[in-house]
Protein backbone atom coordinates (compact mmCIF):
# COMPACT_ATOMS: atom_id res chain seq x y z
CA UNK A 1 0.00 0.00 0.00
CA UNK A 2 1.21 3.33 -0.92
CA UNK A 3 1.68 5.55 1.98
CA UNK A 4 3.67 8.51 0.02
CA UNK A 5 3.61 9.06 -3.38
CA UNK A 6 5.56 12.17 -5.32
CA UNK A 7 4.71 13.14 -8.78
CA UNK A 8 7.12 14.61 -11.10
CA UNK A 9 8.76 16.68 -7.99
CA UNK A 10 10.58 19.43 -8.76
CA UNK A 11 12.82 21.57 -6.18
CA UNK A 12 14.47 24.75 -6.64
CA UNK A 13 16.46 26.74 -3.82
CA UNK A 14 15.94 30.03 -5.83
CA UNK A 15 17.37 29.28 -9.10
CA UNK A 16 19.43 26.38 -8.22
CA UNK A 17 17.50 23.00 -9.10
CA UNK A 18 18.04 20.22 -6.46
CA UNK A 19 15.62 17.83 -7.09
CA UNK A 20 14.18 16.98 -10.82
CA UNK A 21 11.36 15.14 -11.67
CA UNK A 22 11.43 12.91 -8.61
CA UNK A 23 8.71 9.92 -8.88
CA UNK A 24 8.53 7.31 -6.52
CA UNK A 25 5.62 5.39 -4.73
CA UNK A 26 7.05 4.98 -0.66
CA UNK A 27 5.05 1.96 1.18
CA UNK A 28 3.43 1.88 4.55
CA UNK A 29 4.81 -0.21 7.58
CA UNK A 30 8.07 -0.43 5.53
CA UNK A 31 11.56 1.12 5.66
CA UNK A 32 12.63 3.27 3.05
CA UNK A 33 16.22 4.61 3.02
CA UNK A 34 17.77 7.24 0.39
CA UNK A 35 20.85 7.28 -0.12
CA UNK A 36 23.73 9.10 -2.54
CA UNK A 37 27.08 10.95 -2.19
CA UNK A 38 26.70 14.59 -0.21
CA UNK A 39 24.49 16.91 -1.95
CA UNK A 40 22.44 14.62 -4.01
CA UNK A 41 19.39 16.13 -2.49
CA UNK A 42 18.59 13.11 -0.29
CA UNK A 43 17.74 15.51 2.87
CA UNK A 44 15.93 17.93 0.91
CA UNK A 45 13.73 15.31 -0.65
CA UNK A 46 12.97 13.90 2.87
CA UNK A 47 12.57 17.59 4.31
CA UNK A 48 9.44 18.22 1.22
CA UNK A 49 7.39 15.14 2.96
CA UNK A 50 6.92 17.41 6.31
CA UNK A 51 7.67 20.61 4.50
CA UNK A 52 10.29 21.74 6.53
CA UNK A 53 11.72 23.23 2.90
CA UNK A 54 9.37 25.81 3.26
CA UNK A 55 10.95 27.56 5.85
CA UNK A 56 14.05 28.36 3.47
CA UNK A 57 13.61 31.39 1.95
CA UNK A 58 13.70 31.07 -1.84
CA UNK A 59 12.16 27.77 -2.00
CA UNK A 60 9.96 26.64 -5.03
CA UNK A 61 8.62 23.58 -5.40
CA UNK A 62 6.82 21.86 -9.05
CA UNK A 63 4.72 18.42 -8.83
CA UNK A 64 3.43 17.35 -5.98
CA UNK A 65 3.37 15.00 -3.03
CA UNK A 66 0.31 12.88 -1.77
CA UNK A 67 0.16 11.61 1.69
CA UNK A 68 -2.70 8.89 1.82
CA UNK A 69 -3.62 10.15 -1.49
CA UNK A 70 -3.98 14.29 -0.31
CA UNK A 71 -1.43 16.55 -1.75
CA UNK A 72 0.47 18.23 0.89
CA UNK A 73 0.61 20.96 -0.61
CA UNK A 74 -3.16 21.56 -1.67
CA UNK A 75 -5.23 19.39 0.67
CA UNK A 76 -3.19 18.48 4.00
CA UNK A 77 -2.76 21.96 6.70
CA UNK A 78 0.99 22.22 7.16
CA UNK A 79 0.96 22.32 11.24
CA UNK A 80 -1.68 18.68 10.60
CA UNK A 81 0.52 16.88 8.39
CA UNK A 82 3.68 17.61 10.57
CA UNK A 83 2.08 15.84 12.85
CA UNK A 84 1.24 13.22 10.89
CA UNK A 85 4.84 13.21 9.65
CA UNK A 86 7.38 13.27 12.14
CA UNK A 87 10.81 13.80 11.99
CA UNK A 88 14.35 12.83 13.59
CA UNK A 89 17.12 15.69 12.84
CA UNK A 90 20.73 14.46 12.11
CA UNK A 91 21.72 16.71 15.44
CA UNK A 92 19.89 15.68 18.25
CA UNK A 93 17.86 18.55 18.90
CA UNK A 94 16.26 18.35 22.56
CA UNK A 95 14.18 21.58 23.96
CA UNK A 96 16.35 23.42 26.39
CA UNK A 97 13.53 21.90 28.85
CA UNK A 98 13.09 18.61 31.32
CA UNK A 99 13.36 15.41 29.59
CA UNK A 100 9.52 15.22 30.46
CA UNK A 101 8.42 18.79 28.92
CA UNK A 102 10.35 17.24 25.86
CA UNK A 103 8.36 14.67 24.76
CA UNK A 104 5.20 15.86 26.09
CA UNK A 105 5.87 19.05 23.60
CA UNK A 106 3.68 18.42 20.83
CA UNK A 107 0.79 16.83 22.79
CA UNK A 108 0.91 19.71 24.56
CA UNK A 109 1.09 22.68 21.89
CA UNK A 110 -2.52 20.12 20.27
CA UNK A 111 -4.43 21.18 23.10
CA UNK A 112 -3.98 17.90 25.37
CA UNK A 113 -3.91 19.40 28.84
CA UNK A 114 -5.20 16.45 31.12
CA UNK A 115 -1.97 15.49 33.25
CA UNK A 116 -2.87 11.51 33.59
CA UNK A 117 -2.72 11.70 29.71
CA UNK A 118 -0.01 13.51 29.06
CA UNK A 119 1.64 11.24 31.72
CA UNK A 120 0.82 8.47 29.96
CA UNK A 121 1.69 9.45 26.55
CA UNK A 122 4.83 10.16 27.68
CA UNK A 123 5.74 7.14 29.69
CA UNK A 124 4.45 5.15 26.15
CA UNK A 125 6.92 7.27 24.07
CA UNK A 126 10.29 6.85 26.07
CA UNK A 127 9.60 3.52 26.18
CA UNK A 128 8.95 2.83 22.44
CA UNK A 129 12.31 4.90 22.09
CA UNK A 130 13.85 2.25 24.44
CA UNK A 131 14.78 5.52 26.65
CA UNK A 132 11.83 4.70 29.83
CA UNK A 133 14.75 2.66 31.87
CA UNK A 134 17.21 5.31 31.83
CA UNK A 135 15.16 8.22 32.73
CA UNK A 136 12.08 7.30 34.34
CA UNK A 137 13.56 9.40 37.90
CA UNK A 138 15.19 11.81 36.11
CA UNK A 139 11.91 13.28 34.04
CA UNK A 140 12.84 16.49 35.79
CA UNK A 141 16.20 17.34 34.93
CA UNK A 142 17.01 18.83 31.90
CA UNK A 143 17.26 16.90 28.56
CA UNK A 144 20.63 18.55 27.93
CA UNK A 145 22.36 16.82 30.52
CA UNK A 146 21.90 13.46 28.65
CA UNK A 147 24.45 11.93 26.20
CA UNK A 148 24.14 12.29 22.64
CA UNK A 149 22.69 8.96 21.87
CA UNK A 150 20.21 9.33 24.88
CA UNK A 151 19.35 12.37 23.28
CA UNK A 152 18.79 11.27 20.17
CA UNK A 153 16.13 8.98 21.40
CA UNK A 154 14.74 11.32 23.96
CA UNK A 155 13.76 13.02 20.43
CA UNK A 156 12.36 10.21 18.79
CA UNK A 157 10.87 9.74 21.87
CA UNK A 158 9.01 13.44 21.29
CA UNK A 159 8.23 12.63 17.55
CA UNK A 160 6.37 9.61 18.71
CA UNK A 161 4.20 11.63 21.60
CA UNK A 162 2.50 13.40 18.52
CA UNK A 163 1.56 9.99 17.44
CA UNK A 164 2.32 10.24 13.58
CA UNK A 165 2.39 7.82 11.00
CA UNK A 166 5.05 8.76 9.30
CA UNK A 167 8.66 9.02 10.39
CA UNK A 168 11.41 10.88 8.77
CA UNK A 169 15.19 10.25 9.30
CA UNK A 170 17.67 12.48 8.69
CA UNK A 171 21.06 11.06 9.29
CA UNK A 172 19.23 10.57 12.90
CA UNK A 173 22.28 8.44 13.32
CA UNK A 174 25.37 10.03 11.98
CA UNK A 175 26.47 11.71 14.87
CA UNK A 176 26.23 8.99 17.30
CA UNK A 177 28.85 6.03 18.29
CA UNK A 178 28.48 2.72 17.08
CA UNK A 179 26.62 1.23 20.68
CA UNK A 180 24.03 4.23 20.40
CA UNK A 181 23.85 3.79 16.24
CA UNK A 182 22.90 -0.19 16.76
CA UNK A 183 20.04 0.82 19.67
CA UNK A 184 18.66 3.09 16.75
CA UNK A 185 18.51 0.48 14.19
CA UNK A 186 17.14 -1.93 16.57
CA UNK A 187 14.66 0.55 17.60
CA UNK A 188 13.59 1.37 13.89
CA UNK A 189 13.31 -2.34 12.86
CA UNK A 190 10.88 -3.38 15.83
CA UNK A 191 8.72 0.07 14.83
CA UNK A 192 8.01 -0.88 11.41
CA UNK A 193 4.77 -2.67 12.32
CA UNK A 194 3.47 0.64 13.31
CA UNK A 195 4.93 3.08 11.08
CA UNK A 196 6.38 4.14 7.81
CA UNK A 197 9.94 4.77 7.69
CA UNK A 198 11.90 6.99 5.33
CA UNK A 199 15.65 7.35 6.43
CA UNK A 200 18.47 9.08 4.82
CA UNK A 201 21.56 7.33 5.48
CA UNK A 202 25.15 8.30 4.49
CA UNK A 203 25.81 4.43 5.65
CA UNK A 204 25.19 2.09 2.40
CA UNK A 205 25.74 -0.94 5.08
CA UNK A 206 22.92 0.72 7.61
CA UNK A 207 20.50 1.21 4.13
CA UNK A 208 21.65 -3.01 3.71
CA UNK A 209 20.82 -3.99 7.23
CA UNK A 210 17.30 -2.06 7.64
CA UNK A 211 15.21 -0.92 4.81
CA UNK A 212 12.85 -2.41 2.57
CA UNK A 213 13.40 -0.69 -0.24
CA UNK A 214 16.53 1.77 -1.35
CA UNK A 215 16.23 4.69 -3.22
CA UNK A 216 19.39 6.19 -5.00
CA UNK A 217 19.70 9.79 -5.49
CA UNK A 218 22.79 11.45 -7.45
CA UNK A 219 22.65 15.04 -8.70
CA UNK A 220 19.12 15.59 -7.80
CA UNK A 221 17.64 12.63 -9.67
CA UNK A 222 16.39 9.38 -8.97
CA UNK A 223 18.77 7.06 -10.37
CA UNK A 224 17.25 3.52 -8.92
CA UNK A 225 14.29 2.93 -6.64
CA UNK A 226 13.35 -0.62 -5.97
CA UNK A 227 13.50 -3.58 -3.15
CA UNK A 228 17.13 -3.13 -0.75
CA UNK A 229 17.87 -6.41 -1.57
CA UNK A 230 17.51 -6.03 -5.65
CA UNK A 231 19.32 -2.57 -5.57
CA UNK A 232 22.65 -4.03 -3.60
CA UNK A 233 23.05 -7.55 -5.18
CA UNK A 234 21.92 -7.06 -9.02
CA UNK A 235 21.03 -2.75 -9.65
CA UNK A 236 19.89 -2.20 -13.01
CA UNK A 237 21.80 1.14 -13.25
CA UNK A 238 25.45 1.74 -14.24
CA UNK A 239 25.30 4.58 -11.40
CA UNK A 240 24.02 2.74 -8.55
CA UNK A 241 26.17 -0.08 -9.56
CA UNK A 242 29.48 1.76 -9.35
CA UNK A 243 28.02 3.46 -6.06
CA UNK A 244 26.62 0.30 -3.87
CA UNK A 245 29.83 -1.17 -4.75
CA UNK A 246 32.28 1.71 -3.29
CA UNK A 247 33.33 3.35 -6.78
CA UNK A 248 32.50 6.61 -6.04
CA UNK A 249 30.39 8.38 -3.31
CA UNK B 1 66.91 47.31 20.60
CA UNK B 2 65.83 47.94 16.74
CA UNK B 3 63.52 50.53 15.58
CA UNK B 4 60.51 47.78 15.45
CA UNK B 5 60.38 46.21 18.55
CA UNK B 6 60.84 50.34 19.73
CA UNK B 7 57.50 51.71 18.57
CA UNK B 8 55.71 48.24 19.63
CA UNK B 9 56.95 49.19 23.31
CA UNK B 10 55.76 52.16 22.76
CA UNK B 11 52.53 51.36 21.26
CA UNK B 12 51.83 48.97 24.33
CA UNK B 13 52.81 51.72 26.71
CA UNK B 14 50.29 54.03 25.56
CA UNK B 15 47.21 51.30 25.65
CA UNK B 16 48.05 50.88 28.99
CA UNK B 17 48.44 54.29 29.97
CA UNK B 18 44.84 54.91 28.37
CA UNK B 19 42.72 51.65 30.49
CA UNK B 20 44.54 52.89 33.34
CA UNK B 21 43.64 56.52 32.59
CA UNK B 22 39.96 55.13 32.72
CA UNK B 23 39.95 52.68 35.00
CA UNK B 24 41.90 55.07 37.65
CA UNK B 25 39.01 57.86 36.59
CA UNK B 26 36.13 55.42 37.47
CA UNK B 27 37.90 54.59 40.79
CA UNK B 28 38.34 58.14 41.42
CA UNK B 29 34.57 59.11 41.07
CA UNK B 30 33.35 55.82 43.31
CA UNK B 31 36.05 56.25 46.20
CA UNK B 32 35.10 60.07 46.25
CA UNK B 33 31.50 59.65 46.35
CA UNK B 34 31.79 56.88 48.54
CA UNK B 35 34.12 58.80 51.15
CA UNK B 36 32.00 61.79 50.95
CA UNK B 37 28.68 59.89 51.16
CA UNK B 38 28.95 57.24 53.80
CA UNK B 39 28.63 59.58 56.39
CA UNK B 40 25.70 60.40 55.31
CA UNK B 41 24.02 56.97 54.97
CA UNK B 42 21.68 55.85 58.19
CA UNK B 43 18.39 54.21 58.81
CA UNK B 44 16.98 57.70 58.81
CA UNK B 45 18.56 58.80 55.16
CA UNK B 46 16.84 55.77 54.00
CA UNK B 47 13.39 56.02 55.30
CA UNK B 48 12.57 59.27 56.24
CA UNK B 49 11.26 62.15 54.03
CA UNK B 50 13.69 65.26 53.55
CA UNK B 51 13.11 68.11 56.20
CA UNK B 52 13.98 71.73 57.12
CA UNK B 53 13.78 73.40 53.46
CA UNK B 54 15.80 69.95 52.49
CA UNK B 55 18.85 70.96 54.73
CA UNK B 56 18.12 67.85 57.23
CA UNK B 57 16.39 64.34 56.39
CA UNK B 58 15.93 61.78 54.54
CA UNK B 59 15.58 60.91 50.82
CA UNK B 60 13.29 58.25 50.68
CA UNK B 61 10.41 59.64 48.63
CA UNK B 62 12.91 60.11 46.04
CA UNK B 63 14.47 56.20 46.77
CA UNK B 64 10.57 55.72 46.01
CA UNK B 65 10.03 58.19 43.42
CA UNK B 66 13.15 56.54 41.59
CA UNK B 67 11.79 52.82 41.67
CA UNK B 68 8.65 53.69 40.80
CA UNK B 69 9.56 54.95 37.58
CA UNK B 70 11.87 52.39 36.60
CA UNK B 71 9.45 50.01 37.23
CA UNK B 72 6.64 52.13 34.71
CA UNK B 73 9.10 52.53 32.42
CA UNK B 74 9.62 49.01 32.25
CA UNK B 75 6.08 47.94 32.21
CA UNK B 76 5.91 50.54 29.23
CA UNK B 77 9.20 49.16 27.31
CA UNK B 78 9.34 45.64 28.17
CA UNK B 79 6.10 44.29 26.54
CA UNK B 80 6.37 46.88 23.45
CA UNK B 81 9.96 46.16 23.43
CA UNK B 82 9.68 42.27 23.19
CA UNK B 83 6.99 42.24 20.78
CA UNK B 84 9.14 44.90 18.36
CA UNK B 85 11.90 41.93 18.46
CA UNK B 86 9.90 39.22 18.11
CA UNK B 87 8.50 41.16 14.60
CA UNK B 88 12.24 41.65 13.51
CA UNK B 89 13.84 38.67 14.28
CA UNK B 90 11.54 35.87 13.73
CA UNK B 91 8.92 37.57 11.03
CA UNK B 92 11.09 39.95 8.66
CA UNK B 93 13.17 38.31 5.71
CA UNK B 94 15.28 41.07 5.62
CA UNK B 95 14.85 43.94 2.29
CA UNK B 96 14.74 47.96 2.33
CA UNK B 97 12.00 48.11 4.70
CA UNK B 98 13.53 46.03 7.06
CA UNK B 99 16.60 48.38 6.98
CA UNK B 100 15.33 51.56 7.33
CA UNK B 101 13.13 50.19 10.23
CA UNK B 102 16.79 49.19 11.90
CA UNK B 103 18.27 52.41 11.39
CA UNK B 104 15.68 53.96 12.90
CA UNK B 105 15.98 51.44 16.15
CA UNK B 106 19.51 52.76 16.22
CA UNK B 107 18.87 56.43 15.94
CA UNK B 108 16.48 56.23 18.32
CA UNK B 109 19.33 54.98 20.75
CA UNK B 110 21.58 58.06 19.82
CA UNK B 111 19.09 60.66 20.38
CA UNK B 112 20.12 63.00 23.50
CA UNK B 113 17.60 62.36 26.51
CA UNK B 114 17.25 66.17 26.88
CA UNK B 115 15.14 65.52 23.58
CA UNK B 116 12.87 62.32 25.24
CA UNK B 117 12.18 64.80 27.83
CA UNK B 118 11.16 67.35 25.85
CA UNK B 119 9.30 65.46 23.63
CA UNK B 120 7.69 63.67 26.75
CA UNK B 121 6.26 66.72 28.26
CA UNK B 122 5.42 67.98 24.31
CA UNK B 123 3.07 64.70 23.91
CA UNK B 124 2.19 63.34 26.75
CA UNK B 125 2.35 66.43 29.67
CA UNK B 126 0.75 69.01 27.46
CA UNK B 127 -0.96 66.95 24.42
CA UNK B 128 -2.20 63.88 26.39
CA UNK B 129 -3.16 66.14 29.36
CA UNK B 130 -1.66 63.82 31.94
CA UNK B 131 0.30 66.52 33.33
CA UNK B 132 4.05 65.81 35.17
CA UNK B 133 3.52 62.51 36.71
CA UNK B 134 4.55 58.96 37.15
CA UNK B 135 2.58 58.02 34.25
CA UNK B 136 4.13 60.63 31.63
CA UNK B 137 7.80 60.10 33.23
CA UNK B 138 7.38 56.58 32.76
CA UNK B 139 6.31 56.49 29.33
CA UNK B 140 8.87 58.82 28.69
CA UNK B 141 11.52 56.86 30.17
CA UNK B 142 9.96 53.90 28.50
CA UNK B 143 10.83 55.09 24.98
CA UNK B 144 14.16 56.28 25.81
CA UNK B 145 14.98 52.48 26.68
CA UNK B 146 12.77 51.32 24.02
CA UNK B 147 15.76 50.86 21.53
CA UNK B 148 18.66 48.95 23.91
CA UNK B 149 15.63 46.76 25.07
CA UNK B 150 14.69 45.76 21.16
CA UNK B 151 18.37 45.53 20.02
CA UNK B 152 19.31 43.23 23.59
CA UNK B 153 16.02 41.32 23.11
CA UNK B 154 17.01 41.22 18.80
CA UNK B 155 20.35 40.07 19.50
CA UNK B 156 19.12 37.29 21.95
CA UNK B 157 16.42 35.62 19.75
CA UNK B 158 18.90 35.58 17.31
CA UNK B 159 21.04 33.53 19.12
CA UNK B 160 18.79 30.72 19.58
CA UNK B 161 19.76 27.69 16.95
CA UNK B 162 18.09 27.19 14.28
CA UNK B 163 17.68 23.73 15.60
CA UNK B 164 15.22 24.41 17.92
CA UNK B 165 12.71 26.03 15.80
CA UNK B 166 12.95 23.52 12.97
CA UNK B 167 12.41 20.80 15.71
CA UNK B 168 9.32 22.57 17.25
CA UNK B 169 7.50 23.02 13.95
CA UNK B 170 8.05 19.72 12.59
CA UNK B 171 6.80 18.69 15.89
CA UNK B 172 3.43 20.46 14.12
CA UNK B 173 3.63 23.61 16.35
CA UNK B 174 2.50 26.93 14.90
CA UNK B 175 5.15 29.65 14.64
CA UNK B 176 3.31 31.37 17.34
CA UNK B 177 3.75 28.31 19.50
CA UNK B 178 7.12 27.91 18.32
CA UNK B 179 8.36 31.68 19.51
CA UNK B 180 6.71 31.67 22.78
CA UNK B 181 6.77 27.95 24.15
CA UNK B 182 10.72 27.58 22.92
CA UNK B 183 11.97 30.29 21.30
CA UNK B 184 11.49 33.00 23.78
CA UNK B 185 11.55 30.61 27.20
CA UNK B 186 15.41 30.12 25.62
CA UNK B 187 16.05 33.58 25.52
CA UNK B 188 14.90 34.82 28.21
CA UNK B 189 17.92 35.03 30.77
CA UNK B 190 19.79 37.21 27.94
CA UNK B 191 17.02 39.32 27.34
CA UNK B 192 16.58 39.87 31.50
CA UNK B 193 20.30 40.77 31.49
CA UNK B 194 19.65 43.36 28.78
CA UNK B 195 16.36 44.54 30.51
CA UNK B 196 18.11 45.21 33.91
CA UNK B 197 21.14 46.99 31.99
CA UNK B 198 18.81 49.33 30.99
CA UNK B 199 16.76 49.82 34.18
CA UNK B 200 20.65 50.99 35.28
CA UNK B 201 20.18 53.59 32.71
CA UNK B 202 16.57 54.88 33.24
CA UNK B 203 17.48 55.40 37.64
CA UNK B 204 19.78 57.50 36.45
CA UNK B 205 18.43 59.83 33.92
CA UNK B 206 17.37 63.11 34.90
CA UNK B 207 16.55 65.06 31.33
CA UNK B 208 13.74 62.96 30.74
CA UNK B 209 12.04 63.47 34.08
CA UNK B 210 12.98 67.14 34.96
CA UNK B 211 9.34 68.05 32.45
CA UNK B 212 7.61 65.14 32.81
CA UNK B 213 7.89 63.40 36.37
CA UNK B 214 10.11 64.84 38.86
CA UNK B 215 9.14 67.55 41.50
CA UNK B 216 11.24 69.64 43.59
CA UNK B 217 10.24 68.77 47.06
CA UNK B 218 6.96 66.18 47.70
CA UNK B 219 7.32 64.21 50.66
CA UNK B 220 4.04 62.30 50.20
CA UNK B 221 4.87 59.18 48.45
CA UNK B 222 2.31 58.93 45.06
CA UNK B 223 -0.77 57.21 45.28
CA UNK B 224 -1.58 57.29 42.15
CA UNK B 225 -0.31 57.34 38.00
CA UNK B 226 -1.38 60.95 37.87
CA UNK B 227 1.07 62.31 41.15
CA UNK B 228 4.38 64.04 40.47
CA UNK B 229 7.39 62.52 42.40
CA UNK B 230 10.38 62.73 43.21
CA UNK B 231 13.68 61.62 41.81
CA UNK B 232 17.19 60.57 42.96
CA UNK B 233 18.92 62.15 40.04
CA UNK B 234 16.56 65.04 40.04
CA UNK B 235 17.09 65.63 43.87
CA UNK B 236 20.82 65.54 43.72
CA UNK B 237 20.26 67.90 40.82
CA UNK B 238 18.11 70.35 42.27
CA UNK B 239 20.04 70.46 45.78
CA UNK B 240 23.70 70.82 44.31
CA UNK B 241 21.69 74.30 41.53
CA UNK B 242 18.29 75.40 42.95
CA UNK B 243 19.20 75.28 46.52
CA UNK B 244 20.00 78.17 48.29
CA UNK B 245 21.95 76.27 50.99
CA UNK B 246 23.79 74.06 48.56
CA UNK B 247 26.71 74.27 50.68
CA UNK B 248 24.69 73.13 53.87
CA UNK B 249 23.31 70.27 51.52
CA UNK B 250 26.52 68.62 50.32
CA UNK B 251 26.52 65.48 52.24
CA UNK B 252 22.99 65.15 51.16
CA UNK B 253 23.91 65.25 47.69
CA UNK B 254 26.87 62.75 48.15
CA UNK B 255 24.33 60.71 49.97
CA UNK B 256 22.16 60.29 47.31
CA UNK B 257 24.64 60.13 44.80
CA UNK B 258 26.00 57.29 46.59
CA UNK B 259 22.58 55.92 46.79
CA UNK B 260 21.67 56.35 43.12
CA UNK B 261 25.56 54.97 42.40
CA UNK B 262 24.75 51.28 44.59
CA UNK B 263 21.39 51.06 42.73
CA UNK B 264 22.80 51.11 39.48
CA UNK B 265 25.42 48.99 40.19
CA UNK B 266 23.53 46.35 41.64
CA UNK B 267 21.44 46.44 39.01
CA UNK B 268 24.28 45.91 36.69
CA UNK B 269 26.00 43.21 39.16
CA UNK B 270 22.73 41.39 38.22
CA UNK B 271 22.16 41.61 35.22
CA UNK B 272 25.96 40.37 34.45
CA UNK B 273 24.80 37.26 37.33
CA UNK B 274 22.34 36.58 35.12
CA UNK B 275 23.65 36.20 32.32
CA UNK B 276 27.37 33.69 33.61
CA UNK B 277 24.62 31.83 35.09
CA UNK B 278 22.29 31.14 31.63
CA UNK B 279 26.01 30.66 30.70
CA UNK B 280 26.84 27.93 32.16
CA UNK B 281 23.88 25.99 31.96
CA UNK B 282 23.58 26.41 28.52
CA UNK B 283 25.27 23.83 26.12
CA UNK B 284 23.79 24.19 22.54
Amino acid sequence: MVKIKTTNYNLFYGLKQALFDINMDIYKNKITAIIGPSGCGKSTLLRSFNRMNDLIDGVKAKGDIFIDDKSIYKDWDVVELRRKVGMVFQKPNPFPKSIFDNVIYGPRTSGIKDKRKLNDIMEKSLKQAALWDEVKDILRQSAMSLSGGQQQRLCIARAFAVKPEIILMDEATSSLDPISTAKIEELILELKKDYTIVVVTHSMQQAARMSDYTALLYLGKLIEYDKTEKIFTSPSNEITKNYVTGRFG
Amino acid sequence: MNKRNFSQGLNFIIIKISVFVVVAFLFFIIFHIFRNGISSISIDFLTKPPTDSMTRGGIFPAIVGTFCLSIGALIVAVPMGIISAIYLSEYTKGGLFLRILRLGIRNLAGIPSIVFGLFGLALFVIKFGFGSSLLSGSLTLGFLILPTIIAATEEALRGIPQDFREASLALGATKVQTIFKVVLPAALSNIVTGILLSVGRVAGETAPIMFTAAAFYKPALPTSVFDEVMALPYHIYTLATEGTHFEQTLPIQYGTCLVLLALVVLMDIAGIWIRLKARKSKKW
